[in-house]
């Protein structure tokens, strides 16, 4: 879907990450490879401990890769180039710029529970791309508007429901036009009946031409708005591609035995 | 047991004096000690290792030591080194210098105790450190850190007694200077210490309506 020889919105290349624990070091992502092109929406999936939130994490550097580099629109995150010649890792300052291009919303939501929504969009826009207050705040209460929570501006986030909060921390994520959004399980702390409009919000931003990853255990979901499923196990992809294909005939057995724990009766009527 | 009732209503407004010395020094104590008690809470915070280690080291000192010798080693000690304080003076940098060391800790704390995910959130919309510290973890870290900072506050009130030995003319201080006239320690340090109770009810009373109109998240 890109042309030829232009550059993935996130490439990330032999991307390994080491913990070490108290029983030794232990690898939780190995030599992983992932590229994500302008406008696509990939969706991860995989058993818990399949090493998937670490990779968002690892992605944007809240945890720095062990080796491996990540590409943002072509440029390396998370190291400088010195003049010396060698790679240095990135200062939290310098890191801090260039991760303005990527966004993550988290299973938690996390919102600054000290801010109405309307700040919690706005900070970002005054503090770190430097608007000014005002403008911050009407640019952030549309961007509110957009995820349907524009009669919530002023309220505190515990008066919001889960779904609520979710939906400010995905506008807080959009607000400030990153080049990709990582979504990590950003329904797993919902109610049932809350999942809904989170993803009806998610699915209308991809439908939009967001960039976006996203981790999650909705595999029906995944098929409505992913162009691709990568699928992870014990620190490395195992196999990906679009999602009807992988659904319905998996060739690792692995995957298939994954798979199985879902009912996904639609995609085996429509195989 | 008799009490001399014409010298307790004779010292009733010299300690009441006294009292409004106590108040004064430990405001301006208070204020200074806040200032730097923040600063180096924050400078713990921070990525510098230098000063991280700088903090650690003078809060260790100051949590290692006597309140009472560090009164002795700013007042002598510091002339020493060419920096003369008159005693009201030396009292109150004593002070400071010593609460401040508590005060750094409650505060590295209570930003401590505010959840990851604040931090990473931020961190995910380009926030800096200092950022981070200023917008969002000290905001909410002042819930939790306010009771354990009055209660700091109040012990330095009670504290600055000990000034009393390098004659700063406070609260204790004034009783002991009608004691050593009149010689009626029963009557004086009993008088002491319904003043000191009353203050430090007082200001309890006013720290607690404080922390009932912190802001809820």
């Amino acid at each position: 879907m890109t042309a030829a020889g232009r550059e993935p919105a996130l490439r990330v290349k032999g991307l390994t990450k080491v913990f070490a624990d108290k029983s030794g070091p232990k690898t939780v992502l190995h030599n992983i490879d992932l590229d994500v092109a302008s406008g696509e929406t990939v969706v991860i999936i995989g058993a818990s401990g399949s090493g998937k939130t670490t990779l968002l994490r690892c992605i944007n550097y809240l945890e720095r890769p062990t080796s491996g580099t990540v590409y943002l629109d072509g440029r390396v995150i998370g190291r400088i180039y010195r003049r010396s010649g060698k790679w240095k890792d990135a200062s939290e300052r310098v890191l801090a710029k260039q991760r303005r291009g990527i966004s993550f919303v988290f299973q938690r939501f996390n919102l600054f529970p000290h801010l109405t929504p309307l700040d919690n969009v706005a900070i970002g826009l005054n503090k770190v791309s430097g608007l000014a207050k005002r403008i911050a705040r009407e640019r952030a209460a549309e961007h509110l508007r957009k995820v349907f929570l524009g009669d919530h501006l002023h309220k505190r986030p515990s008066e919001l429901s889960g779904g609520q909060q979710q939906r400010v921390a995905i506008a807080r994520a959009i607000a400030l036009e990153p080049t990709i959004i990582l979504f990590d399980e950003p329904t797993s702390a919902l109610d049932p009946e809350l999942v809904r409009e989170v993803l009806d919000v998610i699915r209308m931003l991809a439908a939009s031409g967001m960039t976006s990853v996203i981790v999650t255990h909705e595999l029906s979901f995944a098929l409505q708005v992913a162009q691709r499923v990568v699928f992870m196990d014990e620190g490395t992809i195992i196999e990906q591609g679009p999602p009807w294909d992988l659904f319905a005939a998996a060739r690792e057995a692995r995957t298939r035995r994954f798979l199985e724990h879902f009912n996904l009766p639609d995609v085996r009527a429509g195989s | 047991m008799t009490i001399d009732w014409g010298i307790v209503e004779m010292a009733i407004p010299l300690l009441a004096r006294g009292t409004l010395v106590t108040l004064e020094i430990s405001f301006v104590a208070g204020v200074l000690a806040c200032i730097l008690g923040f600063t180096l809470g924050l400078c713990a915070l921070g990525h510098l290792r230098v000063l991280r280690w700088a903090v650690a080291a003078y809060v260790d000192f100051i949590r290692g030591t006597p309140l009472l010798i560090q009164i002795f080693l700013v007042f002598f000690a510091l002339p020493v080194i060419g920096i003369r304080l008159d005693e009201t003076w030396a009292g109150i940098v004593a002070l400071a210098a010593n609460t401040s060391g508590y005060i750094a800790e409650t505060v590295r704390g209570g930003v401590g105790s505010i959840e990851r995910g604040q931090t990473e959130a931020a961190r995910s919309i380009g926030m800096t450190h200092p950022q981070i510290l200023a917008y969002i973890l000290l905001p909410q870290a002042l819930r939790p850190i306010v009771p354990p900072l009055t209660n700091e506050l109040i012990s330095m009130t009670k504290n600055s007694s000990l000034l009393s030995v390098i004659s700063v003319y406070e609260l204790t201080r004034a009783g002991q200077a009608i004691i050593s006239v009149h010689f009626v320690p029963f009557e004086i340090y009993l008088l002491l210490a319904i003043y000191y109770y009353g203050l430090i009810k007082t200001l309890s009373w006013l720290s607690r309506w404080v922390e009932s109109r912190m802001p809820r998240l």
